[in-house]
């Protein structure tokens, strides 16, 4: 019995490659193995079956107004995208409010992650708080209450008081996200290049910032597409005469979706498969050089 | 460079901040004026548009009055036991669906999380910009693609039609006689859709940091896979269980679009009531009241939560 047990469990080859050790296993393993694919796989049906009949529904030719049953294959809506009233007026409203939110957050932001990642200070721990509560605030209490100070002091709802409220919830995920990286930073290629004469300035121009830069992009990303996304905050400051591209669809959903509105979400869709895709080439290349 | 570099743009994303590498990045000067100033801008924007909003919203819902004729600071308490007592029912729908949300979001995106970060070897990138992508195109329009999926002529509906699950899940309250639309089964699929990438995302970020070598040790020492997942994996990735109930938890609570797309008058949900109130009915004050009893209710139960959990890191 002793000597069958050390066979079966080669610990010091595979300990040292730290990868899953080649073992005999029972087939009852191998059934639960593939049980996490399983599920996996299942999840990832879920997470995409939306997405697939927006891309779908994008190729409809409705009948009616309402864009929700099969009828026949179309490439209408491509052929003329801004062809739904208003549609691409909204589009384009989110987008300018989507980039200037997403400027301004992505600058405080990292300006607050620096701050918290690299110094001690008074009252570091009431501004973490003060970071944390709007990402554990229902958006629809966040709204509310940003109608209620609007209202109170005679701000007119419209474009201004929807960018005031997209910088003030993008601004906590910028920062969570940018500190992260930093955390993850080795402190040591800083002292390196202090050890060899560059001053704060430098250093920070010419080792932390470049390292910091993906978790800045990752940010910036984040807050766009929360900005772009959002609904609910929006609702709540804006005026009749500015309908961002969530609300348009809010609308048409009661009134009857154009099929231009699933062109817009495939693309939508496209372009992020894209900027993703790129982004993690160009972060594995990243680190197959610093590795070398 | 770790492993965990390689996806680092996805990764950084809801990475829950303390699983970072001991002593790396640690705060270290003491330089007078430097941190407050690169505070000031941003720390500034919360104060005055989401404290200050705060302040108005509490003392909206102590006033009376109306929109037209203007609203007085009254101390009306009165105001919160009469909305609590009128909307108590979609008070505590909200929570059951947002907790409901959370489980099932849990159950799927744990395997898909754990089957990424463990599992998937030289395809874990392309896996995680799947799971991302979705995300990117307008939740509103995803949330409509599912009245498509779950609508009468859908397959989803034959499925269950075909075996005759519906009539167990109309038995059970889930759904409406012989329809899936506008039931609380659609809204809580909804739900678990919407929420599922706030989830997904920091269970990846504490699995992927896991040390596979740890699991090595695990079975070295006798733990068959069970019992290795259950006191090695699981305990490990509890940062990450954490940090997404809570993403999925909080917004799902105040969730409307949901109940609102998917859903009926039968399914709605505390933020339906607030939207309505403010937005056409404009009564202020009681909106303000049940918008600030929720805000309180989950900071209650998510400051219970994180100190049941053991895990401070997050704040």
């Amino acid at each position: 019995m002793v000597e069958t047990l050390p066979r079966s469990r080669p610990a010091g080859r595979a300990g040292k490659q730290g990868a899953p050790a080649r073992r005999r296993r029972s087939p009852w393993a191998v059934l639960r193995e593939n049980l996490v694919w399983v599920a996996a796989v299942l999840a990832l049906i879920y997470l995409l079956l939306p997405n697939l009949v927006v891309v779908l529904f994008s190729f409809n030719k409705p009948n009616g107004r309402f864009n929700y049953t099969w009828q026949r294959f179309s490439l209408d809506a491509w052929r003329d995208p801004c062809g739904a009233p208003g549609m691409c007026e909204s589009l384009s409203l989110s987008l300018k409010i989507g980039l200037a939110a997403t400027l301004v957050s992505t600058l405080f932001g990292t300006m607050i992650a620096f701050a918290l990642a690299r110094y001690r200070f008074r009252g570091r721990t009431g501004s973490n708080l003060l970071i944390f509560l709007p990402m554990a605030t229902p958006e629809v209490v966040m709204g509310s209450s940003l109608l209620t100070l609007f209202v109170s002091t005679g701000i007119p709802l419209g474009r201004t008081t929807i960018l005031i409220a997209h910088i003030m919830f993008c601004l906590s995920y910028v920062v969570v996200t940018v500190k992260a990286r930093l955390a993850g930073l080795d402190p040591r290629l800083e002292q390196a290049a202090a050890d060899l004469y560059a001053n704060e300035l430098q250093t920070f121009r010419r080792i932390t910032l470049p390292l910091a830069a993906p978790g800045i992009a990752a940010g910036a990303l984040l807050a766009f597409s929360l900005s772009f996304d959002d609904y609910i905050i929006t609702n709540f400051n804006a005026s009749n005469a500015s309908i961002t591209f969530p609300m348009y669809v809010w609308g048409a959903a009661a009134r009857g979706t154009p099929v231009q509105i699933n062109v817009i979400g495939t693309a939508m869709f496209l372009l992020a498969v894209v900027a993703v895709a790129i982004g993690q080439l160009a972060g594995r290349t990243r680190t197959r050089v610093r590795t070398r | 460079m770790t492993s965990g570099a390689q996806s680092s743009g996805v990764q950084a994303v809801l990475e829950q901040p303390g699983g970072a590498r001991p002593g790396a990045g640690r705060p270290r000067r003491r330089v007078a004026g430097v941190p407050y100033f690169l505070l000031l801008p941003g720390l500034l924007w919360l104060a005055v548009f989401f404290v200050v909003p705060m302040i108005f919203l509490l003392s909206q819902s102590l006033q009376t009055g109306s929109l037209e004729t203007g609203y007085r600071l009254t101390f009306r308490f009165a105001t919160y036991t009469d909305a609590l007592s009128d909307f108590y029912r979609q008070f505590f729908r909200s929570f059951l669906y947002a907790f409901l949300a959370t489980v099932l979001a849990l159950l799927i995106g744990y395997p898909l999380a754990y089957a990424i970060a463990l599992k998937s070897g030289r395809w874990k990138a392309l896996l995680l910009v799947i799971v991302v992508a979705p995300f990117f195109t307008s939740f509103l329009l995803r949330t409509l693609a599912w009245q498509t999926i779950l609508n009468s002529d859908g397959l989803v509906m034959k499925f269950f039609r075909g075996t005759h699950l519906i009539e167990l899940t109309s038995a059970l309250g889930w759904t409406n006689g012989s329809q899936l639309l506008s039931s609380p089964l659609a809204v809580v699929t909804g739900l678990t859709y919407n929420f599922l990438p706030f989830m997904i995302l920091p269970l990846f970020a504490s699995l992927d940091r896991l040390d596979p070598r740890l699991l090595e040790a695990a079975g070295d020492l006798y733990a068959t896979p069970f019992t290795a997942f259950r006191r090695v994996t699981l305990p490990m990735s509890m940062p990450g269980v954490v940090a997404g109930t809570l993403l999925t938890f909080i917004p799902a609570a105040g969730d409307y679009i949901n109940s609102r797309l998917l859903g009926n008058p039968n399914t709605a949900m505390i933020g339906q009531v607030i939207e309505g109130y403010f937005l056409r009915i404009n009564d202020y004050p009681t909106a303000a009241a049940l918008s600030f009893a929720l805000m309180l209710t989950i900071l209650v139960l998510v400051s219970v939560y994180i100190r049941k959990s053991g895990t401070e890191e997050l704040v």
